[in-house]
């Protein structure tokens, strides 16, 4: 039988005349009005955009920063004198567990993604990400989560159980109350909405590339958020695991890690870890990606050894996974599994290495412009350095035991994520904020803002590692006089106030230039990749004509004029699809417009996970109303061409009528 | 004013069946998370097999009457489901019609079959980890086929309310593939709920 369906055609290349201010003025005006971002109350909850999305997720991330960075600052207060007592034990317990739960689940996890949600369509040159809907959900649901567990502390229900909970401790026997239950269903919240995003990124990376940019020509930023997809994809489902058997343990009675009935206690540090560990790498692997984009524009010069690079990325991305068993040295595993993970613990500093080198080489090579985010590059190289030389020796099973569980480990931790992460994640919002927001933060106070983050930082932390070697345990709520911790730790709690002026600066910085900083101009650095090619702010469409890009360096190898893609339909959300490897043009497929329902859908979920804290009749409660959103959500919507005819599926002869 | 290259896509297709089409990849990407969670709960499975001298601990095999039909019924669904899925790629919406709506009776059917089994398993979630392990394998699953049938009957009923466009076709190919990843996942989650008790 002959069908109705059309699915032939292959895209023409020709030569056109540039097209007249008029007819671009009549696109802009027809894209701006298919591309809407709704308005109004319900318009904002229906927003699928992804540079709407993604700036309400780099806020909100650095709201939960702001919070766990109060909380930190608390704990610093507490612990600059011996026999302190602004705090009370219990106070501190669930202080500590939520700085670093708010820390890594709600901040640098969350806030990384979202500057691949911004980022990514814009750096492969398309539209959205691939699934809008997805996206919207995942930051609502993200939002509940942090909500949640924020109302938990303030109503004195905080996990108080470590950021990594373990059992038995926050178990059914040690940790009666709701706060475990919290803590659980936060990782539910978070590893969601981590998922979802992962997913989108994935899709997008490999699908909607501009023509022309091929799997050899992906910004090093674009291949860093790629690589983190695939660790979020494959790390966070062991900690979704581990998290859900223990809220079964504590609301259902089941027996998982109950060593009385069959369980085991080790089994939530082998999931919690098998996620963990990845973990550092999903926050650590975007900042490589930031690093890149920094030293790229500010030496004018393509990094060095772009192909060793991107292996190294990868190699990370696979070695992360084998280190897990390292956070768990002092846990009585047998001696022979503990050197290969000592073994794979010291191979993860190699292709850290070769990056650090390529860096130093593309700085080498090219004339660094000492600008703000630049500075925040090259402290972000001092203290990762250290930081990772820390963590070569806590590879080491005999020297991790000597300083297990002491501030010496704090210390080496702090260096690598604030280092790794904060400081080229600072240096990005600097890089990235004109693009964002169409204003320059202010280059003096950015200065400034450098020096005082990275003396503070130091001032903080460098004096753990000595705390550590003295023998200070972590997660002590006070310490007697004569132990003799009272000048190092008075002396990081200085540092930990200068680091929070620094943080002050930097969001002062932010909201002053949001609203009076100088207007930005398109491409302010002269940047190397796409998002520099549209205006500052984006146009809700992005880009007037999706891109063809000819060389590794959109920006930078561009013909002038730049060759364009033309025929994609500007009356619906159409985007082009292209191949994985070679980023041809295979399809155009039209995205969803703005809805409500995918918001309705994480009210639901939300409410969900906050309901099975309590019961386990959420589920069955929660399954009608779940359906209803998700088959709202995926309804299809009226189509631009649905009539089975021949006339409908010429894509031409539409165009014609149009 | 210069002149500049066009690339005009406007002949290519409007959709795409398979890897080339986006579909596809959050079809795969889902399977691939919630492949790694089943993973991950078979690996805790034999982690607490290692625990205990006896498996069950203290406690009867699980029968085996309900599960067994309902592995040949799963098994057999892939016949619909390669015929759905072809009939889908060649725009046939009268076959599209006939064997989603097979599909869904079955679905319907395995998930009955699927409350019978709860109640051969011989054990509960909360009597020991054995118990807890086994009723989660078998939720996890069941969890899936469920959302797999609610989810294709909502695709039946569009594919008969209509509008019919190239992309239900392509979500009905997708579905089929994703019915597929159940299937697969099916033959481990009943050897070991049904069958490692009795050989381990």
């Amino acid at each position: 039988m002959e069908h109705a369906f059309s699915r032939e055609g292959v895209p023409i290349e020709r030569v056109e005349p540039y097209p007249d201010e008029a007819t671009q003025t009549r696109l802009r005006r027809e894209l701006a009005r298919t591309w809407y971002v709704p308005r109004g109350v319900i318009g904002w909850f229906s927003v699928v955009d992804h540079r709407t999305i993604g700036k309400r997720y780099i806020v909100t991330a650095f709201a939960f920063f702001i919070f766990a960075g109060v909380l930190a600052a608390l704990m610093r207060l507490q612990l600059a004198f011996p026999e302190n007592h602004l705090l009370n034990p219990d106070q501190y317990n669930q202080i500590f567990t939520m700085h670093g739960t708010v820390m890594m689940f709600l901040f640098a996890v969350p806030v990384m993604e979202a500057l691949g949600i911004y980022l990514v369509p814009l750096m492969v040159g398309t539209r959205n990400v691939a699934f809008p809907r997805l996206n919207t959900y995942s930051y609502f649901v993200y939002l509940f989560g942090g909500i949640m567990v924020v109302v938990a502390l303030l109503l004195n229900s905080g996990p108080d159980a470590g950021w990594f909970a373990y059992v038995p401790l926050s178990g059914p026997d040690y940790s009666p109350g709701k706060r475990s239950d919290f803590w659980a269903q936060l990782i539910t919240f978070t590893e969601v909405a981590a998922l979802a995003v992962a997913v989108e990124i994935v899709a997008t990376v490999f699908k909607m590339r501009a023509p022309g940019m091929s799997l050899n020509r992906i910004p090093l930023f674009v291949w860093a958020m790629l690589i983190t997809a695939f660790m979020v994809i494959f790390a966070m489902p062991a900690v979704v695991t581990g998290s859900t058997f223990l809220l079964l343990d504590r609301l259902v009675g089941t027996h998982f890690y109950n060593p009385a009935e069959g369980g085991d206690t080790l089994l939530w540090q082998h999931l919690f870890w098998f996620f963990g560990h990845p973990e550092v790498y999903i926050i650590f692997v975007p900042a490589l990606g930031i690093v890149s984009s920094i030293v790229a524009t500010f030496t004018q010069r393509p990094i060095f050894g772009y192909t060793a690079m991107v292996l190294a990325l990868v190699a990370t991305g696979f070695i992360g996974f084998g280190l897990w068993v390292h956070h768990m040295f002092a846990t009585g595993l047998p001696q022979l599994g503990l050197t290969y993970f000592t073994a794979a613990s010291m191979i993860i500093s190699i292709p850290s290495g070769i990056q650090i080198f390529c860096w130093i080489a593309s700085i080498w090579r090219g004339r660094p412009r000492l600008q703000t985010p630049m500075l925040f590059v090259l402290g972000f190289v001092a203290i990762f350095v250290l930081g990772g030389l820390s963590g070569v020796t806590l590879a080491a099973v005999p020297f991790d035991l000597q300083v297990h569980d002491t501030y010496y480990v704090v210390a080496h931790f702090h260096y690598v994520l604030l280092g790794g992460a904060v400081f080229p994640l600072i240096g990005g919002i600097y890089f990235w904020f004109p693009k964002m927001t169409g204003r320059m933060m202010s280059e003096r106070l950015g200065v400034v803002n450098f020096w005082l983050l990275f003396i503070g930082f130091n001032v903080t932390f460098f004096p753990m590692h000595i705390l550590g070697f003295q023998g200070m345990p972590r997660r002590i709520y006070t310490y007697p006089a004569e132990m003799g911790w009272g000048t190092l730790n008075l002396v990081s709690t200085a540092g930990a106030l200068l680091l929070l002026a620094g943080g002050a600066l930097f969001v002062f910085n932010a909201v002053r230039s949001y609203v009076t900083g100088t207007a930005a101009a398109d491409d302010p650095w002269h940047g190397e990749t796409l998002e520099w090619s549209t205006n500052s702010p984006p146009p809700v469409y992005n880009f007037l004509h999706i891109p063809v890009v000819e060389g590794r360096s959109a920006m930078w190898n561009r013909s002038d004029p730049a060759p364009v893609v033309t025929g994609i339909r500007t009356d619906c959300r159409e985007v082009l699809i292209t191949d994985v490897m070679d980023a041809a043009p295979v399809h155009a497929y039209e995205l969803p417009n703005p809805s409500i329902w995918p918001f309705l859908c994480a009210v639901v979920t939300s409410a969900f996970f906050v309901g099975s804290v309590f019961t386990p009749w959420a589920l069955p409660i929660a399954i009608v109303p779940l359906a209803i959103t998700l088959t709202g959500w995926f309804w299809p919507k009226r189509p631009t061409r649905d009539l089975p005819t021949r006339e409908a599926a010429s894509p031409k002869l539409r165009e014609a009528e149009g | 004013m210069s002149a500049r290259t066009v690339v005009d896509v406007s002949p290519l297709p409007k959709f795409a069946f398979g890897h080339k089409g986006l579909v596809w990849w959050g079809t795969v990407g889902f399977m691939v998370i919630e492949g790694s969670m089943f993973v991950m709960a078979l690996i805790v499975y034999f982690y607490l097999r290692l625990k205990v001298q006896e498996w069950p601990p203290n406690l009867a095999n699980p029968g085996i009457t309900f599960a067994t039909m309902n592995l040949v019924l799963i098994l057999l669904s892939c016949i619909p489901n390669a015929l759905a899925k072809k009939a889908a790629e060649n725009f046939n919406l009268g076959a599209v019609r006939l064997w989603i709506v097979v599909l869904t009776l079955i679905g319907i059917v395995a998930v009955v079959l699927r409350g019978l089994e709860y109640t051969q398993l011989n054990t509960r979630w909360d009597d020991n980890a054995y118990g807890s392990i086994t009723w989660v394998l078998l939720s996890l699953h069941t969890i899936h086929v469920a959302t797999d049938v609610v989810d294709g009957g909502v695709l039946a009923a569009l594919m008969f309310t209509g509008p019919i466009t190239e992309r239900r076709f392509v979500d009905v190919s997708e579905n089929s593939l994703y019915w597929y990843f159940i299937v697969a996942w099916w033959i481990p989650i009943y050897l070991v709920v049904y069958w490692a008790p009795r050989w381990l």
